[in-house]
């Protein structure tokens, strides 16, 4: 049975230009222990669809589905209370500016330590036991000292495994990554995303990528689903993908990739696409 | 060939403040860098954050001083903290961001912002100015229609071929590219390297393109300078830093930007049955 | 991400000049404030009835009717229906005089707003700008001003000057001041590091015009809404100052004026004090609204762009 599921899920926002269809009709399913990646340009509708799974969006935003279900419990039918328990809990979700997501009035223990008080119910001792635990797993020096550090106190690298140990402190299982390394140097990502990787392996969780990176699919994905301005495109297993690409818009992406340069300029999106680029000539 | 900018062991310190109860500290961004490039050519500087790449740009942009060293723009010595900048010089050199929602100013015109070098630095008359405009809109792929639009009309792609147009209405020799794609998507950062190669082939152009990302480093440059720390720590032609890279950092580097290659996906995938 | 979007998509539909443009979607978020909208309702009508006090106000406002002194409202017992608001205690029609005083009131915070306003922005650009010993010396200086209470510094300055409308006026706007002066050099610093400024440098733009060209247009959206503030308490102030006796002198028919020569009959004659006073409420409360609403209209302006 599958982990996650989404049949024909559309998302639109109003806006002072009437309304916006930032997710039109998307299916999606996970299973247990896989790595979805959901690849896209700014606008294809990707955080859009799962931050509607957490129940994230704001009240300007309208979401439809057929059928959203988590573990065989149908989303939307729950009320507030009972999603709430699986939000956090069973699904989590790291994003992509990790200084910003952690509250920099509290210090990173703290902070842990809430995650827990509220899903798990363990008592003070517990919860610090837990705490230092978790900073360990997610490989952060001296944890025990760390846990009195204040946010802007530790680097951009070492917030977002703060973030992953807060994300993982239930033991989800499935989380959600929003661009986790977007706002990283190159070397940390490396590290973040062997440490989601280890993470995922290890405790047996599903994990939805969402990336604009095609190195990153190609480094985590056991699977691949492609969205353009909030349709599916292509949806594939990452070996296939990459090498035989079904639609065209991947087939562009991969192509503007300056690794896969084979002449003196680059193949551009609009040049293989099948409709124009929004505004006539430029992007 | 013709050297268009040289630096000569460029320092550049910053004092930061001493508080009540902390003493002044200095901070060496950029420790002695040395690099030449001549006309036409493109140099990248690679690193990742606070490595002093972006002080470096400033430097050479004739943003900021350095601390100490020598800069040479055409053969010339500039030396802004002692002698100032002339307007000539402030033309051979100009600039594009990395954020294109962040460059353009939002209550001026598209016309405007690219009439404004004119302005500032020329005695061309309106007409004429506005001639050059349309000319250069055309030159970096965008329309006429688009002269009297202001800037947040378009999108990141556009604004960044708005950067590029304003940065060459003055005729630079040298062009400063402080990470001009990495705030695009993969399809519009296609387009843009596409223009800035197509720019560089038709005014015999000079870059100098600081970046963090090595995959659009290997497509654009012809020489790379990595720094670590403030310091250079390899300098060289592109091929023989990518094929056979001398300092640890540089193979670190390497190794931890993620390929997109079929290959390295079988790999992956051999290696996670494996295991 | 979605912003930018939908930035594309409203772009490509509505082909309409910037300025329409600009506006539309400045009324789509003034407009959702309803008080805003009824305070913009009664700020024009207060306006178009200052503007035109000659042809609306039934009689002069120093006429005097010595036959029907402090004579009562129209609808009450004993009213005159050629006095629809009553006398006062010299017989002069009440409605006609809060007329001619609307003039008062809205020229007191216009010049009042004017003066604060330019002399605020420039020293806020300066300070902002340069930073350093001139930002210190200039906040230095504000920062005093601020700790006065506003009205007894207007009252100390008004008695060094001599008591007067216009020099009430420019009490209130010395004390009103550093507050736009805060504002600007807070917009100015936040601005002044945005890659544009950079870019405007690198093209070669001299100081004077970097800061007037290039940041000051983009610190314009937090000032209006200062100024609306502003204006209705440089009306509060200078009915206060009036009130006081420090202000306008009578027989102007400035609302706190009014107020303070009624002050004895309040009790025998309440609807002598009561019309000033609610004229003046409610006008600070319509600028108010209207200030409101501006916030609500220039503001996420200023985070999305």
């Amino acid at each position: 049975m599958a982990l996650l599921e989404i049949k024909n899920l559309t998302v639109s926002f109003d806006t002072s230009s009437g309304p916006f269809m930032a997710v039109k009709g998307i299916d999606l399913s996970i299973e247990p222990r896989e790595v979805l990646a959901i690849v896209g340009e700014s606008g294809s509708g990707k955080s859009v669809s799962m931050l509607a799974v957490m129940g994230l969006l704001p009240p300007s935003a309208t979401v439809k589905a057929d059928r959203m279900s988590f573990n065989g419990k149908d989303l939307l039918a729950l009320d507030p209370a009972e999603r709430r328990k699986i939000i956090g809990k069973d699904i989590s979700m790291i994003f992509q500016e990790p200084i910003a997501s952690l509250n920099p009035c509290f210090t990173v223990g703290y902070q842990i330590e809430e995650v827990l008080r509220v899903h798990m119910g363990m008592d003070k001792v517990q919860r610090r036991a837990r705490a230092v635990e978790l900073l360990t797993l997610v490989g952060i020096p001296e944890p025990t000292e760390r846990l009195n550090s204040f946010p802007h106190q530790m680097s951009g690298g070492q917030c977002q495994r703060v973030m992953i140990a807060m994300a993982i402190a239930c033991n989800p299982k499935l989380l959600i990554a929003d661009e986790p390394t977007t706002a990283l140097d190159v070397t940390i990502q490396k590290q973040i995303l062997d440490l989601l990787m280890k993470l995922q392996a290890e405790h047996g969780m599903g994990l939805i990528m969402i990336t604009h990176n095609m190195g990153v699919v190609a480094e985590t994905a056991d699977r691949v689903v492609v969205q353009y301005k909030g349709t599916k495109m292509e949806e594939a297993d990452v070996l296939s993908l990459f090498e035989n690409p079904k639609s065209n818009y991947t087939r562009a992406l991969l192509a503007a990739l300056p690794d896969n340069a084979t002449g003196d300029r680059l193949p551009t999106v609009s040049d293989m696409l099948f409709e124009p680029a929004v505004s006539g000539a430029a992007s | 060939m013709t050297v268009v900018v040289e630096g000569k062991n460029i320092k550049r310190d910053y004092h930061v403040g001493g508080g009540m109860f902390r003493p002044a500290r200095t901070v060496h961004a950029v420790k002695g860098v040395s690099f030449s490039v001549e006309k036409g050519k493109t140099l990248a500087i690679v690193g990742e954050s606070g490595c002093g790449k972006s002080t470096l740009a400033r430097i050479i942009t004739l943003i900021d001083a350095p601390s100490a060293g020598e800069l040479f723009i055409d053969g010339k010595k500039v030396d802004i903290a002692k002698d100032g900048l002339s307007k000539e010089m402030r033309r051979k050199v100009q600039i594009v961001f990395q954020n294109p929602y962040g460059s353009l100013n939002p209550r001026q015109k598209i016309g405007d912002i690219l009439g404004e070098p004119l302005v500032i630095n020329t005695d061309v008359p309106a007409s004429e100015r506005r001639d050059r405009a349309m000319a250069m809109l055309k030159k970096v792929g965008l329309g006429p229609e688009h002269y009297n639009r202001y800037p947040h009309m378009f999108s990141g792609g556009q604004r960044q071929r708005i950067a590029i147009a304003r940065a060459l209405m003055l005729n630079p020799s040298l062009l400063v590219l402080d990470e001009p794609v990495s705030a695009l998507d993969l399809s519009v950062q296609a387009q843009v390297l596409n223009l800035l190669a197509d720019l560089q082939d038709e005014f015999q152009l000079t870059y100098v393109f600081i970046s963090h990302d090595l995959s659009v480093v290997r497509y654009i440059a012809d020489d790379v300078m990595v720094m670590y720390f403030g310091e250079a720590v390899e300098y060289g032609s592109r091929d023989e830093v990518f094929a056979n890279p001398q300092h640890s950092y540089t193979k670190t580097l390497f190794a931890a930007t993620p390929r997109a290659d079929v290959d390295s996906i079988k790999a992956r995938l051999a290696r996670k049955k494996a295991a | 991400m979605t912003d930018q979007t939908a930035g594309e998509t409203t772009a490509a539909t509505v082909p309409s000049g910037p300025k329409q443009r600009a506006f539309a979607e400045f009324w789509h978020y003034y407009s959702m404030n309803t008080g805003a909208v009824i305070g913009l309702v009664v700020f024009t009508l207060l306006v178009l009835v200052a503007l035109f006090a000659p042809l609306v106000a039934p009689h002069l406002p120093d006429e005097q009717f010595r036959d029907s002194l402090l004579t009562p409202p129209a609808w009450q017992e004993g009213g005159k229906s050629m006095f629809i608001l009553g006398t006062d205690a010299v017989g002069r029609d009440i409605l006609s005089r809060l007329i001619f005083g609307a003039r008062y009131s809205l020229f007191i915070g216009l010049i009042v707003v004017v003066f604060a306003l330019s002399s605020g922005i420039v020293l806020g650009v300066l300070a902002g700008y340069f930073r350093g010993w001139v930002d210190a010396l200039i906040m230095r200086v504000m920062d005093i001003i601020l700790a006065f209470p506003s009205l007894l510094l207007a009252l100390v300055l008004v008695a060094i000057l001599g008591p007067g409308l216009f020099n009430a006026m420019l009490a209130i706007a010395l004390v009103l001041q550093p507050h736009f002066a805060r504002l600007t050099r807070a917009a100015v610093m936040a601005e002044k590091n945005r890659e544009y400024v950079v870019s405007a440098k690198v093209a070669g733009a001299s100081h004077l015009r970097m800061m007037l060209v290039t940041i000051l247009p983009n610190c314009v959206a937090p000032l209006i809404v200062q100024a609306t503030m502003s204006f209705s308490n440089a009306i509060l102030e200078a009915a206060a100052l009036g009130f006081l006796g420090m202000g306008a002198q009578p027989p102007t028919p400035e609302w706190g004026t009014m107020l303070a020569s009624a002050r004895e009959f309040i009790l025998r004659a309440p609807w002598v004090v009561t019309f000033p006073g609610l004229a003046i409420l409610i006008t600070v409360l319509a600028i108010n609204l209207i200030g409101d609403g501006l916030r609500d209209a220039l503001d996420p302006k200023l985070k999305r762009s």
